[in-house]
Parts: C-alpha cells; structure tokens; sequence
C-alpha cells in the first residue's frame, strides 16, 4: 500500500490566496494510512520524535476509528497536536526513522497528528484535564512561543501557578509573527493558546521582560522559579553594501508585517508591506521559503531564493520548498550576494551576487561553498529579504544578574533539565540551541517542566 | 487588559495630548525612554515618547502631531476610550549625568520628547539652557513647561510670529557666538532639523545627542526595521537607542528609510479621512 497524498489547494490557486495550503486528510484517507502502520514492537518512529509521542499507539486508535481516542493519546505527551503536525520536519524526524521508509514510504506521521487534532476541534468539545492538586506557587515564563507554552502547560497540569509575559501584542512568539497563515492558520495558534489558558495559565501580553520588570525583579516578586524561552529574535544580515535601502528587509521584519500586522489585508488593517515585481530572497531554510512564498501572494512577479549552497543542503522542510517551487519559486543555487545596488532614491535597483562551487565540509557537515572567481552578475530587482538566520536577542540574558551566556549570545542551560547558572532560572527553546524547531523547543519546555518541578519540590 | 485615556488636551490645532492609564509602565519609565501602541485590532503600532509619566497615578503622558491615519485616529480618541495594546519602557534611557551647561533644543512635536530630557538634566542640577522652536506661534508647545525646568529658554518660530525670528540653529550658533562654554547639546526634531543643528555643533566640536524616530514595530529588537547606519555601523534604534552621537548618524539615509511607504500611508490616510466624513454624515 502507499502513502496516501495529502490534498493540497493548487498551486495556481493558492499563491493568490493566505489560505492554508495542505488541506488535512480525509476520514477514509486517515484510516487507510494508519492501516499501514506495522505496529512495531520496538518503535524506531518514536526516537525521532523530542517529545516521544507514543506514535504506533495513536495511530492504532485511528486505524480503528477512535479519533478522539487517538488525540486524546497523543495530548499526554504533546500539547500542540494541530501545531506539530504541520510544521514538524517530519522526514527528519518520526518518520525518518519509520521502518517502512526503509523499503517503501514512512507513515505519514505528522498528517494523521493534524487530523485527528482537527478532527477534535471539529466535534467542538475539546476535553480539558482536571487539575488533581494545587501547589500554590508561582512560576514565571518568559516568551509564549512553543517552548514556553509547553513548559506553562505541563507545569499547569502539575498544579502550578503559572504566568507567561510575552513582549508582542499576540501569544505563539514564531508560530504567530513567523509562520504564514497559509503554512499555519492563525486560528489554530490561538486555540492552541486557548487551551493553555484554559489549564489555568495566565498570560500577559506587552510585557518586555528585561525592560518593564528584570528576571531578578519577577523573582523577588513572588515567582519560585523561571523559564526563559524568549527565542531567538535577532535577524542576521549579510553586511553586504546595500542592506539598508528602501526595499531590503529582515525576513523577521517582512514576515512580522504580513502574518503578525496582517499587512495582506492592508488598507483593512493600518500595517503596509511594499513588495516590488522582482524580490529576491536570501538563504535556504524555511524563513527564506516562507518570505519567498509569500512575496509571491503579495502579488510579486519574480521571486529568487539566492543561497549560496546546492538543493541538497537546504535546512528548509523538504514539503516546503517543493511548495514553493511549485508555486513557481525561481531557484539561485550556489549563488551568493555580494551587494545589492540601490538608484537615487535610495531604493533596491538591482542584485550583485558570485557564483559558488562546494569545497570539502564544514563543521556544520556540509560542504563549504567557495566563491568562483570573476563570476559576479547582477540581475534587476527591487525587493530583497534577508533570510540567512537569526541570532539570540541580548535583552533578557544581559539583564540578568549572573546568568552565563555563550560567546554567541545564547543562554548556557544544562541539556537534560534546563537549568542554567543560577539553579532557580530554567531556559530552553531557540533562546539556548539557536534556532531550530519547534517541536525542539516544545521538548526542552517538557523537560524543563520536570526539572522545574524537580527544583521546587526539593526546596520545599 | 486595555489601557485607558485618564485626561486629554489639545496642544495647538494638531498637536494632543492624551494621560494613559498604565501603571507599571510608569513605575519604569525613564527620559528617553517610550512606548509602542497599537489602538484596536486591525492597527498598527506605533512608538511614542513618554512625554511625562506619574508614578502615583500610574499615568504616562504622550504627546503627538496628527500626521497620519493611526495619529490621527489616537487624536479622535476621548476620555474613558482604550487602547488595546500599550507596551514600554522602549529604548535606552538618557544617559543623564550632571554636567556645566547643557542645551536642549526642540523642534516642532520634538519639543514632547525632549522635555522628560531637559527634566532630567535640571534635576541633576545641571545648568540647562533650552531652545523650542516652532512654524508659527499656533503650533509651539509646552513653552510653560520648558519655561519652568530651564534656566534659560529661548523660543524661535520660522515666520517671527513669536519669539526670535529664525531656526532653532541661528539661535543655537548665536550662543555659541556669545561664548558661552557648552558640555552637551541634545537636539530632538524633524531630521532636517537634528542634521542642521549636528553640521553646526561638529564644527565646534560640541558633542550632540539626537533621539531618531525610523519606523519602528515590535521595539525589541526583533524585526530590524528601525535600523540606522551610525559611524557606519548598522545600529537598531529601538535597542540600541533611541539616542545617538549625532555627528555620526547617517541622516540622508535616515530620511530617506522613513519615507519607505509614503505612497500606502497616503492611502491609509485618505481611506480614513472618508471613512470619518461618511461617519459625520449619518
Ligand atoms: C519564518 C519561520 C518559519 C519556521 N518554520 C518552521 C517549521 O516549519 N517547522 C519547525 O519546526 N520550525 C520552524 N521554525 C522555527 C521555530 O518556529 C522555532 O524554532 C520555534 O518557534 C522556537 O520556539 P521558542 O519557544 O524557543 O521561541 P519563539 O517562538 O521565538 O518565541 C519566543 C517568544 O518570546 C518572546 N520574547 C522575546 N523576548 C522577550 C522579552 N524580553 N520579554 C517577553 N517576551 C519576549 C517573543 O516575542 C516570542 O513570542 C520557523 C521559524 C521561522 C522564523
Ligand atoms: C522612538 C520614537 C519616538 C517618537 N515619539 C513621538 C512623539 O513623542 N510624538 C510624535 O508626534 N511622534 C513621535 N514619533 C513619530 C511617530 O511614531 C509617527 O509620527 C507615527 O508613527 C505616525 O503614524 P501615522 O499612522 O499617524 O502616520 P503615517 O501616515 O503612517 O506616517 C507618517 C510618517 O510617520 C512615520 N511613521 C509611520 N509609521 C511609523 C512607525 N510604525 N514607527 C515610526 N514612525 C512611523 C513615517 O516616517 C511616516 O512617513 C516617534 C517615533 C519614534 C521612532
Ligand atoms: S510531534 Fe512532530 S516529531 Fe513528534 S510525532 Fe508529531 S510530527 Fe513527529
Ligand atoms: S516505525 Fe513506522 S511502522 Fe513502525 S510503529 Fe512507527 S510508524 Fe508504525
Ligand atoms: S523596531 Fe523592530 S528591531 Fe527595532
């Protein structure tokens, strides 16, 4: 048997519309592909997963069509079902370790998560678990990304008091100014967060922490104990000649504009984004597909992913960019930017870029791109996001007494539990691994969450 | 949790000033610091200095010129009204230290920003001499205000409908002419205004600090939108500001980023203004 296809709308379509892409599985499509599922003794799938979801034990329950059983199974272990299973990079996760990947195709792990998540929603009752035992003591979390609602969650669920601050006007940190709508509805977001409000989080909202009340300040205040998960929001640039035109944005500005302000819908909402005819889009993962592709709803002509490795290398979700080149997404390997040329009034006029040839490997284990010489060419443009990465944003960890940090900016926090310097401060997520995922960031809030409880219960 | 507008006051035609209910940002509140607001749900946010803030009360003061859709609609805005979102302090705090003789000029709505600065400075004791200049004598504000912290204030308006006929800069030039030993200036205005008051102090060598307003989002250094190119370097104003050695600043490209999408916020604004007409007719 194969994998079943995911529905997705078509590309013609979907690249003039912010409506979600991956239309989920149908009922008879979710049993199918969980009647594939071999029901391994030793499950290689759950390795791959940070959060250890018992996979082949969800998935027996939709096999035979118990889906809420199966949502109700896979929430012991994973608060952001409808979440994960649509932005895991599930091929090199759960279901890269699939034994049917070995001979055919891996169990479509991540789409029958999606379903059955959905599926709940869509029979309105979604059940909240009774909290047994209230401990009365508080926890402060900083930043409502994934990683911080995971940890909010789970100690919520373990009777604590727990409240979040969050910086932005809206919880989800990446999944709400990151991640587009038609990747990740905005909706799903917040009923994601609403289930953790219901568990008895309290989440404040335009709260910088660092600015309005130090971390030390939370904890003279009441909180026991504190989880930093304030992300990794610093965007990179290139420092090439050009980066500050009019037309150059950060992909952290660009995305914010239209997912977080919902400049897409301007004039209807105040927030403009300017998009010319021809953008050019620097870097391979999937905050470069995701400006890429919505430059392209925006309504450019010509959209360029520029990065300087092969297709091979490309960090970004392997389902992503072929959406993207679907989507009609004109790909510039082995092609580096060396300046982007501006005209009289300051705006982007054209892109410098090198070619590149791959060398022998780096640290990161793939092969390092050299420039070619006297291969510069310029192609015409007028737009340009800077997508290479991002950096971690001093303004917690340097407001904080005593905290170690690493020579990169990224909070030092022991692997297992979270803990950092000073015993009473936990942190995980993008803000101490750089970033990475979001279910990473969800499995360092899960361990957290124990190591918090851990700290707090030998203390008392 | 929405913040609410305790007190309102009309500066000059299109100058307000609204009193914010937001305690704990005025617990925190320093010169030089400000907020980000964000009216209602489809808005946009926008940064404003904390022209004032009363710790007791738990209420900040924003002063802003009606330029656009967003300002505008702040301005439409009564006593009892709320603003959704309403987060600070932003920005780094003035470094206010007590110095001889320090000059604070203000130009236009940069007198707002600049009076919480002069404050500080005279506090510290030292010896504070402030120019505010303004158009016309219809749009300059705070003059009591300024009146009241400076051991000299000087006022300009460009036509000479009040006050010494002239720009804030032939006033600052004509003290410098008349010998007076200078430690700081601090120069808070249009651009054009902070550049000509920087090409002036640099010939003298007078160290200048200058506030810069680029287009600002989230304030926290996230997005990168608001950077400026200072001595060269690339600079985030939102966190690594707002506040400038002044004779480093790149102005022209300042200037020039801020008008980034002067074409959509001409749409927005008229879309507004023809909005409100339809509302005042039914
Ligand atoms: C465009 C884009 C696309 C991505 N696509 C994918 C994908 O498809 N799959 C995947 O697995 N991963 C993806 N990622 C990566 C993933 O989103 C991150 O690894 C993950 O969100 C990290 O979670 P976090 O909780 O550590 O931090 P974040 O999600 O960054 O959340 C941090 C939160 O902390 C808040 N904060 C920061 N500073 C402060 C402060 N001083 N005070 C209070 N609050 C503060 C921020 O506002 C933010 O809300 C993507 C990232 C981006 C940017
Ligand atoms: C740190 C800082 C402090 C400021 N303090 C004050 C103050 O105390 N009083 C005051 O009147 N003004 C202040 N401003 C300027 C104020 O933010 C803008 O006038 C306001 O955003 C205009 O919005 P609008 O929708 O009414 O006008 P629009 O028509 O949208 O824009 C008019 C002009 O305002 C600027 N602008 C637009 N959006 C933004 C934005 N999101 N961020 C920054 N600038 C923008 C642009 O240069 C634009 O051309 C400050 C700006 C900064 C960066
Ligand atoms: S949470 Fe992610 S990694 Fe874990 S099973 Fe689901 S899709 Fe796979
Ligand atoms: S490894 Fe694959 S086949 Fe085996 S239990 Fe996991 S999902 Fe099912
Ligand atoms: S406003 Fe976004 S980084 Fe300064």
């Amino acid at each position: 048997m194969v994998r079943q296809e995911m529905p997705t709308q078509p590309a013609a379509e979907r690249v003039k519309n912010f409506n979600e892409v991956a239309l989920g599985y149908t009922s008879e499509q979710a049993v199918t592909e969980a009647k594939r599922c071999l029901q391994c003794k030793k499950p290689r799938c759950m390795k791959g997963c940070p959060v250890e979801i018992d996979i082949p034990g969800f998935i027996a329950k939709i096999a035979k069509e118990d889906f809420l059983g199966a949502i109700k199974h896979i929430k012991q272990k994973n608060s952001l079902p409808a979440i994960c299973g649509r932005v895991c990079p599930q091929e090199t996760q759960c279901e890269q370790l699939c034994v049917l990947g070995k001979k055919s195709e891996p169990i479509a792990i991540g789409r029958l998560e999606r379903f059955v998540a959905d599926y709940e929603v869509q029979q309105g009752n979604i059940e909240i678990p009774k909290i047994t035992s209230r401990l009365n003591k508080k926890v402060a979390v900083v930043g409502s990304g994934p990683s911080g609602l995971t940890v909010a969650s789970d100690l919520a669920k373990l009777g604590y008091n727990v409240t979040v601050f969050e910086a932005l006007h809206k919880s989800g940190g990446v999944l709400s100014y990151g991640i587009p709508e038609f990747r990740l509805p905005k909706s799903i977001v917040d009923r994601e967060v609403e289930y953790i409000q219901k568990l008895g989080v309290e989440i404040r909202k335009n709260f910088v922490v660092g600015r309005l009340m130090t971390v030390d300040e939370l904890l003279d205040d009441s909180y026991k104990a504190i989880y930093l998960a304030n992300g990794a929001g610093l965007p990179k640039f290139l420092n090439i000649p050009g980066e500050n035109l009019i037309g150059v944005y950060s992909a952290n500005e660009f995305l914010t504009r239209v997912n977080l302000m919902k400049a897409y819908l301007f004039p209807d909402h105040d927030t403009p984004v300017k998009i010319g005819k021809r953008v050019a889009v620097f870097g391979g993962g999937n905050v470069a597909m995701d400006s890429a592709r919505v430059a392209k709803r925006l309504g450019a002509e010509e959209v360029y992913i520029v990065y300087r490795r092969s297709k091979e290398e490309m960090p970004a979700r392997k389902e992503e960019s072929e959406h993207a080149e679907e989507e009609g997404i004109i790909f510039k390997f082995l092609t580096n930017p060396v300046e982007i040329i501006g005209d009289e009034e300051g705006k982007v006029a054209a892109l410098k870029s090198i070619a590149m040839e791959l060398g022998e490997p780096d640290e990161s284990g793939r092969r390092r791109p050299i420039p070619i010489k006297d291969s510069e060419f310029v192609i015409e443009m007028d737009t340009v996001v800077v997508a290479i990465g991002q950096g971690a944003n001093p303004l917690v960890g340097s407001t904080t007494k005593n905290l170690k940090i690493s020579d990169r900016g990224y909070i030092i926090a022991d692997e297992e539990e979270g803990q950092t310097s000073r015993k009473e401060i936990f942190a995980g997520g993008d803000i101490v691994t750089g970033a990475a995922t979001v279910i990473s960031a969800m499995g360092a809030g899960r361990k957290a969450a124990i190591g918090i409880d851990k700290y707090l219960k030998n203390r008392s | 949790m929405a913040y609410k507008i305790m007190e309102k006051e009309e500066l000059s035609s299109d100058v307000k000033l609204l009193k914010v209910k937001a305690p704990l940002v005025a617990k925190k509140a320093l010169a030089g610091q400000f907020i980000i607001l964000r009216i209602d749900e489809s808005g946009e946010r926008i940064p404003l200095t904390m022209a004032q803030t009363d710790k007791e009360q738990g209420l900040v003061t924003i002063i802003f010129q009606e330029v656009g859709k967003t300002t505008n609609q702040l301005g439409a805005l009564e006593i009892g009204d709320e603003i959704l979102d309403f987060v600070g302090p932003l920005g780094k705090p003035t470094h206010v230290e007590h110095l001889g003789t320090v000059i604070c000029v203000g130009g236009g709505i940069g007198v707002a920003p600049i009076y919480p600065i002069a404050s500080a400075f005279h506090k510290k004791g030292s010896n504070l001499i402030s120019i505010i200049g303004a158009r016309t004598k219809k749009l300059l504000i705070l003059e009591k205000e300024m009146k009241e912290i400076s051991d000299q204030l000087y006022v300009t308006t460009d036509d000479g409908s009040y006050g010494f006929h002239g720009f804030v800069t032939e006033m600052l030039q004509k003290l410098i002419d008349d010998g007076l030993t200078i430690d700081m200036v601090m120069a808070i205005g249009p651009v054009p205004m902070m550049q000509a008051v920087c090409k002036l102090t640099k010939s003298y060598n007078l160290k200048t600090m200058v506030s810069l307003n680029p287009i600002m989002i989230d304030g926290t250094g996230m997005c990168g939108g608001c950077r400026v190119s200072v001595g060269g370097k690339t600079q985030f104003a939102c966190v690594d500001g707002p506040e400038f050695d002044g004779h480093l600043v790149d102005f022209v490209e300042l200037r020039k980023r801020q008008g980034t999408f002067r074409n959509q916020e001409n749409k927005s604004t008229k879309k507004y203004d023809q909005e409100c007409r339809l509302k005042s007719k039914l």
